[in-house]
Parts: structure tokens; C-alpha cells; sequence
């Protein structure tokens, strides 16, 4: 089981009192009626995909509730941080320097 | 034509004790599920004659009402005398929601020096003393039912559950305090 630290709980917790919650910093376009399918096709489903860190929002569904980002490894499942909704997207040149 | 209304609860009756662990349900409570943001929780821990308390996992109590903080703006008053607390919050005009759960939870009690086992045989968190020391609370999980676990002392748990889930939750701790391994 993977252990998930909680930016609101401040600790790290198991896997199994969170959701997954799809790619982080999706913005919703403030006015849908203005977008063209192609943009409203890209922002409903083409997601970045990576192979590497990825940005992803979890839910604390089984804890304290809160949604929050993370920034997860899908290559080998490893959660380089988790930060709080809202904050700025880390850099990713920081994180992995931290990690080696 | 029936004169009283008796009201029964899902663990009436039911109680179980094994070699280093009892099991009983917990006498009925009010409880209130609270919602407030920082600006409210000043007049409502006034008007609770608690403090809520802000740190994550943490507890706070007077007399009997206990206040357990459960997210960064919610926490679960259980009071074991049963006083009206929605009538204690009515007054409040900070924004913040207050709703009565005393019937939608039930607790039981989970005690003896085996309690920590017994609870892991369900729960994936570390509840060794140093990470959940004695006043700690947390929601989390139990088997496939959402809990609250409240350690109020070295080997006594509390865990509050939804109604609809107590047969459940106490059969799975039945179980987990039978089976020695
Ligand atoms: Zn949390």
C-alpha cells in the first residue's frame, strides 16, 4: 500500500483513506459557450500522459475530506510531494534534485 | 394500541470479550457534525464552552463534550450527557453549519491491552502510542466502513461509526479479537 502524506493532516497516511483524482491544474474555461469543440474536446479529455512526474490532484476522502495536489512518479509510483489546492505547481527540477 | 415508544439500537445487547480485549457499545450521545471557518470558531467554541481545537488529530474537552477535529474546518462534538447542543450553536451569526447526528452515529468502546491489534485488523494507520497517543482523533477506515477512532486512554478506543454500519464494524472487531494471531 502506498503511504500518502496529507498537506492538511500533515502526515503521512495510507493509500487506502484517499481517491485519485485525475491531472492537476486543469483550469475550467470561464466561458464554455465561447470555446470551440476543439478546445472544449482538449480541456474535457486530452490529458498530458506522462511517463515521469505527473501532476495529480488526490482526495483525503476517508480523512480530513480536503482535495490536494501531488506530484507522483508513474514510472515508479513514488510521490515526489504533495502540496495544498491553490498552491503553485513545484518545480520539478527542485523535486527530483531532492530526491537523489 | 401501543402506548411507548421504546428506541432500540443496531448493538443492543451485544457485547463480547476475548483474552486481552472487550467490546461494548457505548451508551447513546449527542453529537454534532460542525463546519465553521476561522472566523466562526471563536464564537462557537464560546458558545460550546470548549475550545475547538485546530491542530490536525487533535481533541479538546469539558466535562463531557469532547470536540475531534476531523478535517481543517470540521470537527464531531460528542457529548455523553446528551445536552441540546444545536441549541448551544443556534445563537451563533458567524457562518458555519451545525447538524445533529446523535441518531446517525453509534460508538462502540474498545478496550484492554490487545486494543491496538484488534483495531489493526482493520485499519491501515499506525496506532502505535507515538502516533496516536492518548487524545488523538482521526477519521479513517475500518474494514469497508468509514470510522472515527478516538484513543482515550492507552487501551481504550473509541470508534464512532454510521448506524447502518455498526453490525458490521462490531462483527469485524468480534472477529479480529477472537482470532489470537
Ligand atoms: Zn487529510
Amino acid at each position: 500500500m502506498l503511504l500518502i502524506r496529507c498537506p492538511y493532516c500533515e502526515e503521512t497516511l495510507p493509500e487506502a483513506e484517499f481517491t485519485y483524482a485525475g491531472e492537476a491544474h486543469i483550469i475550467r474555461p470561464e466561458r464554455p459557450s465561447d470555446q470551440t469543440d476543439e478546445q472544449w474536446e482538449e480541456y474535457l479529455f486530452i490529458r498530458t500522459n506522462v511517463k515521469g512526474a505527473h501532476y495529480e490532484r488526490w482526495r483525503h476522502m476517508h480523512g480530513c475530506g480536503r482535495f490536494f495536489n501531488a506530484v507522483r512518479d508513474t514510472v515508479s509510483d513514488r510521490f515526489l510531494t504533495t502540496y495544498k489546492a491553490g498552491a503553485p505547481r513545484p518545480d520539478l527540477s527542485t523535486l527530483t534534485e531532492s530526491q537523489k | 394500541m401501543v402506548e411507548v415508544l421504546t428506541r432500540t439500537g443496531p448493538l443492543d445487547g451485544r457485547s463480547f470479550a476475548a483474552s486481552g480485549v472487550r467490546l461494548s457499545p457505548a451508551e447513546p450521545a449527542a453529537r454534532l457534525s460542525l463546519r465553521a471557518g476561522g472566523d466562526a470558531v471563536k464564537a462557537l467554541s464560546k458558545a460550546l464552552a470548549l475550545s475547538l481545537p485546530l491542530r490536525p488529530k487533535s481533541t479538546s474537552a469539558s466535562g463531557n463534550l469532547a470536540a475531534l477535529w476531523l478535517g481543517p474546518d470540521e470537527w464531531l462534538l460528542i457529548d455523553e450527557d446528551g445536552n441540546d447542543l444545536m441549541a448551544a450553536c443556534a445563537a451563533i451569526t458567524a457562518v458555519h453549519s451545525a447538524v445533529d447526528i446523535s441518531h446517525r452515529n453509534v460508538a462502540i468502546d474498545v478496550t484492554g491491552p490487545n486494543v491496538e491489534d484488534v483495531l489493526a485488523a482493520g485499519c491501515p494507520q499506525d496506532l502505535s502510542l507515538r502516533a496516536f497517543p492518548v487524545g488523538a482523533a482521526s477519521r479513517t477506515i475500518f474494514g469497508k466502513a468509514e470510522v472515527v477512532l478516538w484513543r482515550r486512554s492507552e487501551q481504550h478506543f473509541r470508534v464512532e461509526c454510521w448506524r447502518s454500519f455498526a453490525d458490521y464494524v462490531f462483527g469485524l472487531l468480534e472477529a479480529a479479537a477472537r482470532d489470537p494471531g
